[in-house]
């Protein structure tokens, strides 16, 4: 725990440096007529950089031996984590309505160890009533990939 | 009023045969094979959103088109996500943007990198017209009793309210300011309807509203134009209070205040999309503008109902791309 | 009374057929809405806008404010059963409502959601029925300065001293300031915080950031405890809703406070979501037992659900009688009265009588409509809990990245659901408090907005937040609340030497106080 919170803390303090620099280089002044663009936003780093030091000492000369999170914990959650993003990564190449099939696919067999049959109608009936509610009915654009091309989307 | 259009139609119809001559006469045939996406460079509820979604739904139920029209809302960054989606879109005839002026404020601006030559120009639909209100309490009946007292008043006494910022409404705002010799205290809003609320109140002096965003008011009486922001008098004669109708206000010029603004509504699409297509989307909005919706609309926000096509409409946007410069310029509002 | 024949003839207009069937119509559809993150009431009454153009303008705005009634209400439902509030406005929802869930009571947490947004909107209804003209005064008095010591309210009603570490609370909401803060400047319109980036220039969304914090971040936390869902043993049974219906009239004071707050923030109008932390903030200070709030209290979901209804339904007030839109749906309507050739405004009400008694009376049925369609489907929505958590998690994960996606029609924002996801997940485990970050995303962009105007029309002037009676007195209720954990403290000095007298007495009775209690839930929400 306490090296987590000291590199969440550290991480924090540096968006706030980050944060209080673009603020001056906006104008963090008192203008004639009310604040400038960037006077909110230096104080909001300036309170952000402030607290997030106390925290960090606190958890540097504090003896917090309780463990962030441990293996046994973290494998599950990886492995969640991990498709989820290569999901959204391959949304833009193939768009979401098959990825999204790709993914509760995965999903099901890896996590839930199920078998093709409980898979398929799930893995193929979400992402066709996906279809339906958003571009059909709603008229709302999603990504789409080279296969809805072809189908003429 | 309807005799105005038809002869805009006519006039345009000309202009139109003489840009197709220009055309691929092959591919005369385009259409559209999936649904269009009509990009809307502003929130849900503005003017913009509005016509698109008068033209969507035109389209959709006179059948218009043979595939759906999607409207969707890209307002990031004054309205530069839009444009830069178009931009990016290399020749997909299939997405059509609606302008307001961020199409020039917004780069001059911001500094967002995009220009109207970076896009293909469709039609202009219709101009916006402005419109200066004061309270129906206060004493001034005519623009220029108002432009006496902003030059009797010190720097900053009157509070102009407008929609945005270093936008249409700031940019008149600066032109009054130039014409009077005196600085306002521009004060902007998230939207038309909020601006015209707040003069209600009272909580501005002035605003350069649209007219349907401040109509009402004036007819129930709480608000008072002065001038329109136009070379000519607007062209609707049917009375909206009991004594006025709009053609009955005077041009701010003919009062005393030299400035003119009106605002492009028009159509662009993707750079590089095939002169047919272009071609069938005149086409289409030829017939959403003969629909008894779109002369509602028209009517109703008392547009100027000017209508322009290939090089004609090019020239008109970038002769008012080169008038926005300058304003800008000389108001200070360009980036950098 | 001119109002209550007028309303009659309203109710003939609704209760047509045709009407009856577009309003069941309107709330199955705003309650679907409703339920898909991202795309919200605003965006689905947009996106069916175009459908009514054939019909007559009442049977449209009947159609189309029963969308809003639906998605009103089915905000909850995602909130309560997923930690995934499907509306900015059922964000407060969820610090008590998905706690129930995981208890086995997320039927009864439903129900009081559902009834509680019926209170809330009926309160709201019978306002515009019979004040209308009067309440549209009040409204035009709210100026930048006025807005913004409302905003202030509404802050410092929510923010207080809670437990754990302050400075966790300062940080947390810095953050949430610091996202509000990015994008477009729209006092000098110029761009900061992007670093060169036109991606960011859009900002970062409110429902983005909830969408990851709350429900990826949630997602993460039970995988880690292990692969089910919590009170996935929910009793399901019809019956619920009348019990927890004979428990409600228990909480009759929270709910007319919320009811107020609701309509007066609807009206001003700084919109549901504002007053929905307001209310629950407001409601945590005044209850009892206000620090076992966010263990699960029924309270805490009648508050926040009472005050968005009732504020997105006194929203349409405003628009009818001025123009102006109170939240971004009634924006969306406004769009639709001109295209239907009705001119919203003062005139409204005199030119289109038909119309805007239509409306109204429609406001009283589609509520008591959607409550029977909700109400009915509760027990459904309590079965949603019950499929295997490897199926609905996937779909939830999806359901997300489509949510974050609708709102700007962007990947980016896909991206930063996983990433606020993740700081959710860590910021839990480190106990950061979530809230007050949200909390400063609703309010920071708007408040820094209204200030500044306020700081425009008065030259840089502060004396400007207490230049008149009305302005005066809400900031001044403000600075009040914001100190009210020193206040009661200081009763609680003041008290104590009597506080010790009871006790001894008490101690050999019961050794206990509400304490402990309070201290098992300490992660949750706060």
């Amino acid at each position: 725990m306490r090296i987590a919170e000291m590199i969440v803390a550290a991480f924090l303090i540096a968006i706030g440096a980050v944060v209080m620099w673009d603020s001056v280089r906006i104008g963090a002044g008192w203008a004639s007529d009310g604040p400038r663009s960037g006077y909110f936003p230096f104080y909001v780093s300036l309170l952000l950089i402030l607290s997030s030091l106390v925290v960090f000492v606190q958890a540097a000369i504090g003896n917090d031996r309780r463990v962030f999170v441990e293996r046994r914990q973290f494998g599950p959650v990886l492995s969640v984590f991990i498709p989820t993003t290569i999901f959204v990564l391959v949304i833009p190449w193939i768009g979401i309505y098959f990825a999204t099939a790709l993914f509760i696919a995965y999903f099901m067999w890896w996590i839930g160890g199920y078998r093709d049959w409980t898979i398929l109608p799930v893995a193929v009936g979400v992402p066709l009533a996906t279809f339906c509610v958003f571009e059909i009915w709603f008229l709302v654009p999603l990504p789409k990939g080279p296969i809805e091309t072809m189908l003429g989307y | 009023m309807r005799r105005i259009v038809e002869g805009f139609v006519a006039l345009s119809g000309a202009a139109m045969l003489a840009a197709s001559f220009g055309g691929d006469a092959v591919a005369q045939a385009w259409e559209p094979t999936r649904p269009v996406q009509f990009i809307v460079p502003a929130g849900t509820g503005g003017g913009a959103d509005l016509m698109a979604r008068v033209i969507q739904g035109t389209i959709a139920k006179n059948n218009l088109m043979k595939q759906p029209m999607q409207v969707v809302n890209k307002a990031g960054g004054s309205g530069g996500e839009g444009f830069l989606d178009v931009k990016d879109s290399k020749a997909d005839p299939h997405k059509l943007i609606i302008t307001l002026s961020s199409l020039f404020t917004t780069p001059l601006a911001t500094g967002i990198p995009f220009n109207w030559k970076d896009m293909t120009p469709v039609a202009m639909l219709a101009l916006d017209e402005f419109v200066l209100w004061v309270n129906a309490d206060s004493p001034y009946k005519t623009a220029g009793e108002y432009l006496a007292a902003i030059k009797a008043g010190g720097p900053n006494k009157f509070k102009m309210g407008g929609t945005g910022a270093k936008q249409e409404d700031q940019i008149i705002t600066v032109a009054v300011e130039k014409a009077a010799g005196q600085k306002l205290t521009y004060v902007p809003f998230a939207g038309g309807g909020q601006v015209a609320t707040e003069l209600v109140g009272k909580h501005v002096d002035s605003t350069v509203n649209n007219p349907n965003e401040a109509v009402s008011h004036w007819k129930a009486g709480t608000l008072r134009p002065l001038c329109v922001f136009d070379s000519k008098r607007l062209p609707i004669t049917e009375k909206v209070t009991a004594t006025m109708a709009w053609s009955d206000i005077p041009t701010c010029k003919e009062s005393g205040l030299d400035v003119e603004y009106v605002m492009l509504r028009g159509v662009f699409t993707s750079p590089g999309v095939p002169q047919a297509a272009v071609d069938y989307y005149v086409g289409v909005m030829r017939k959403v503008r003969e629909t008894p919706e779109w002369l509602d609309l028209m009517k109703s926000g008392a547009f100027n109902t000017t209508f322009m096509i290939g090089d004609e409409y090019r020239n008109w946007v970038s002769r008012e791309e080169a008038v926005h410069f300058n304003l800008m310029k000389e108001a200070g509002f360009l980036a950098n | 009374m001119d109002e209550i024949s007028s309303l009659i003839g309203g109710f003939a207009t609704v209760l047509q057929p045709y009407n009856l069937v577009l309003m069941v119509v309107g709330i199955v559809l705003g309650v679907i809405i409703g339920v898909l993150p991202g795309l919200g009431g605003a965006n689905g009454v947009a996106i069916l806008l175009p459908l009514t153009f054939s019909m007559s303008p009442t049977s449209a705005i009947i159609m189309l404010s029963c969308i809003y009634w639906g998605a009103l209400f089915g905000g909850a439902i995602t909130s309560i059963l997923f930690n995934i509030p499907g509306e900015p406005w059922s964000v407060a929802t969820t610090f008590d409502g998905y706690p129930m869930a995981q208890k086995g009571q997320a039927a009864e947490a439903l129900t009081a959601a559902f009834t509680s947004s019926f209170v809330g909107a009926l309160f709201a209804v019978v306002l515009i029925t019979f004040l209308a003209p009067l309440v549209a005064q009040f409204a035009l008095r709210f100026g930048p300065p006025e807005l913004f010591s409302v905003m202030f309210l509404a802050f410092c009603s929510f923010v207080g001293l809670g437990r754990g570490s302050p400075f966790k609370t300062v940080a947390s909401m810095m953050i949430g300031f610091w996202l509000a803060a990015i994008g477009l400047d729209s006092i000098t319109g110029r761009l900061r915080l992007t670093f060169g980036s036109y991606e960011l220039m859009r900002g970062v969304d409110f429902l983005v950031v909830v969408i990851g914090l709350f429900g990826i971040g949630e997602i993460l936390l039970t995988i880690e405890e292990g692969l089910t869902f919590k009170g996935k043993n929910a009793r399901i049974n019809p019956r619920i809703v009348l019990e927890t219906w004979k428990e409600l009239p228990k909480y009759w004071a929270t709910s007319l406070r919320s009811a107020i707050i609701g309509c007066w923030l609807g009206i001003t109008p700084a919109g549901a979501t504002p007053a929905s932390f307001m209310s629950y903030g407001i409601a945590k200070r005044m209850s009892k037992d206000g620090d076992a709030f966010g263990t699960g209290r029924i309270e805490g979901v009648v508050a926040p659900e009472t005050a968005a209804h009732a504020a997105g339904t006194s929203a349409l007030l405003p628009m009818l009688t001025l123009g102006i839109p109170g939240s971004p749906t009634a924006a969306v309507l406004l769009g639709g009265l001109l295209i239907w050739g009705l001119q919203p405004g003062p005139m409204l009400f005199v030119e289109q009588k038909e119309f805007v008694w239509g409306l109204i009376a429609s406001m009283y049925l589609g509520n008591i409509v959607g409550l029977i369609v909700v109400l009915a489907a509760v027990p459904w929505f309590a079965a949603i809990l019950r499929i295997p958590f490897s199926i609905i998690a996937s779909v939830i994960l999806v359901l997300c990245a489509i949510g974050a996606y609708t709102v700007h029609n962007a990947i980016l924002d896909v991206w930063f659901v996983l990433l606020f996801g993740v700081v959710g997940y860590i910021f839990k485990k480190l106990d950061y408090p979530l809230a007050p970050m949200v909390l400063a995303i609703v309010l920071g962009d708007r408040a820094e907005s209204s200030f500044r105007q306020a700081m425009l029309m008065s030259q840089g002037d502060l004396s400007i937040f207490w230049a008149n009676g009305l302005v005066a007195s809400i900031s001044g209720l403000a600075v009040v609340l914001l100190f009210w954990p020193l206040l009661s403290r200081l009763r609680l000095w003041l008290t104590e030497k009597r506080f010790f007298v009871r006790r001894r007495v008490q101690e050999d009775v019961a050794p206990t106080d509400g304490r402990t209690e309070a201290g098992s839930g300490k992660s949750r929400a706060k």
